[in-house]
């Protein structure tokens, strides 16, 4: 008797599986396995990613949205199709709120330029909280030194969050425009309360930008739950490669708000005297775009959406609170910030070892860990610290990679004393 | 397990850097300047005294930075002492050349034999302006400048 074998449905990717999907981390740096924990900077690319823009660059690719050949059609279906998976990603109404831009930089800067100088009134304020990523205040300097735009600092308690009571007084004092805060912390890790800093920038008429850098690679979002007015994300920190990043805003937002870059792609019309903008969201995507990259980007997401975010949040979680166990049992560690929800990544000091010195030392054993002031300076100043080392995690960290980092350290501080 | 990186944190720097033994502000000086280094947030100030004849009587500095830079910024106070502004810019060039190669091309030199401990950095790119940090400061100093122009 013939029994038919039907092809298997392919198990859902496990996180244990995941690692072997990452080809750098078989690498090995000054002769040793390389432990990387510094994915906060820069995560590493799956083969499903490399794959996908390889194929792109050797099967089809072309020019997009100039659709009269075969080539160039292919190539714009793929590139809108990474529109659409970050639109999924995000729950996004529609695709047409997915701006792609080089990076969360770019897109905080088309904000400031076209929400800022072409939508909010003369008399409101900004607000930016005391543990933004400088992208995510220089862009709102340049706005109030052109401007005279006020701008608002909302600042952080000790155990390293977002001061809610500081937050809806500085609300109250006076018209705010618009809030733009992060969504978590690229130095202490905080997950900032996102509901319900937008419920109460609602209540007081400001729009909301969250900076989701950190937060998308370790958390589900969810715009329309969150009732929020702009993200903005990088792909390279999602597993996705450089030179894409996204911004997602509302479709009546978008519509209002003048271009930011002209050129080609972005125009319905052009004579000498005036040109008319293409719909949303070309309008913001002047000139030929990170097509490649675009469509890696598309790559990423459909490899987190195999995992999962329930199996990621859960395995990063598991390994925050190793890591926090660990390290604070290594003599003279100071770990910043106690928030009481946090991701992957964790950022400490000794008291007499300079960050860069531990991190040299680190790199010796093989651990890339990032060493500075992580972009944050005035976070930093606000800790009373110049510079930090700041170990960080991905869905391919192992817990005995934590180990490692932690019997590394308390070599460092022996090797230093 | 840290190995090799004995030849970047030498005794003498480790020494250097956890005591420094000119590592405050003078109390009184003739000229200062501040150098820092944006990358990593390394800061120096260097604090000199002249003699009489124009020769550098002291040499002080504040600094917040690592290791490298901290007992480079004390190695350099003691080699400097009673030497003459170009006196000082020579070994400084040497200095550069000491660390981003390894060589100063003078090994007989006294002053470069002071600084033959800092040669290690040369195998780590990143950190050599670490180490010629102070340097920048003091020859800003020197110029009667208030800040040394990064490289």
């Amino acid at each position: 008797m013939n029994v038919m074998r039907l092809p298997k449905e392919p198990a859902a990717k496990t996180i244990a599986d995941a690692r072997a999907d990452f080809p750098i981390l078989g690498e090995k740096v000054h002769g040793v396995p390389l432990i990387y924990l510094d994915s906060a900077a820069s995560a590493q690319k799956p083969r499903a990613v490399i794959a996908a823009m390889v194929e792109t660059m050797e099967r089809q690719y072309a020019n997009v949205h100039r659709g009269l050949h075969w080539m160039s059609e292919r190539a714009t279906d793929a590139y809108e199709a990474a529109r659409v998976a970050v639109a999924r990603l995000l729950n996004a109404r529609e695709p047409e709120e997915i701006v792609f831009v080089r990076n969360s930089t770019e897109a905080i800067n088309l904000v400031a330029h076209s929400y800022g100088r072409g939508v909010l009134e003369p008399g409101q304020a900004l607000l930016i909280s005391e543990m933004e990523h400088h992208s995510n205040i220089v862009p709102w300097q340049l706005l109030r030194d052109e401007r005279g735009t006020g701008l608002r600092v909302v600042p952080v308690t000790d155990a390293g969050e977002l001061d809610l009571s500081a937050y809806e007084r500085l609300l109250a004092a006076g018209p705010v425009g618009l809030v733009s805060i992060t969504h978590m912390s690229n130095v202490l890790g905080t997950v900032t309360p996102a509901e319900r800093i937008i419920r109460l920038a609602h209540e007081a008429g400001a729009k909301v930008l969250l900076d989701g850098s950190q937060a998308i690679v370790h958390r589900p979002v969810d715009v329309q739950a969150l009732d929020v007015d702009f993200y903005a994300f990088t792909g390279h920190k999602l597993y996705g490669p450089t030179g894409i990043g996204v911004l997602w805003a509302r479709r009546e937002l978008l519509e209002r708000m003048p271009p930011f870059l002209g050129g080609g792609e972005m125009i319905s019309e052009v004579t000498f005297e005036r040109s008319r903008w293409a719909p949303v969201p070309h309008k913001f995507e002047a000139g030929t775009p990170a097509i490649v990259e675009a469509i890696g980007l598309g790559a990423a997401i459909r490899y987190l959406e195999e995992i999962g975010y329930p199996a990621i949040t859960a395995h990063e979680a598991a390994l925050t609170e190793h890591a926090l166990a660990r390290l604070a049992s290594v003599e003279g560690l100071r770990v910043l910030g106690q928030a009481q929800d946090r991701g992957g990544v964790v950022s400490f000091a000794f008291e007499r070892i300079h960050a860069h010195d531990v991190a040299t030392l680190l790199d010796r054993s093989g651990i890339a860990v990032r060493a500075g002031h992580h972009c944050a300076e005035p976070l930093m100043r606000r800790f009373g610290l110049d510079s930090t080392a700041r170990a960080s995690f991905a869905l391919y960290t192992t817990s005995g990679e934590i180990d490692a980092l932690a019997d590394a350290l308390a070599k460092v501080r022996e090797f230093f004393h | 397990m840290f190995g090799d990186l004995a030849d970047l944190y030498q005794e003498v720097i480790l020494e250097h850097s956890q005591r420094p033994r000119h590592g405050k502000r003078l109390a009184c000086f003739d000229a200062s300047a501040k150098g820092d280094n944006p990358m990593c947030g390394d800061r120096v100030q260097v604090f000199v005294k002249h003699a009489p004849d124009g020769a550098i009587a002291d040499v002080g500095f504040e600094a917040r930075g690592c290791a490298i830079s901290v007992a480079s910024a004390d190695l350099m106070a003691e080699v400097v002492r009673g030497r003459s502004a170009a006196e000082v810019k020579e070994i400084a060039g040497k200095f550069r050349a000491l660390a981003r190669t390894g060589h100063s091309g003078n090994p007989d030199d006294e002053a470069l034999e002071a600084l033959q401990p800092l040669a290690g950095v040369h195998s780590y790119p990143s950190r050599v302006k670490c180490a010629t940090l102070a340097w920048h400061a003091l020859l800003a100093a020197l110029q009667g400048r208030k800040e040394a122009s990064s490289e």
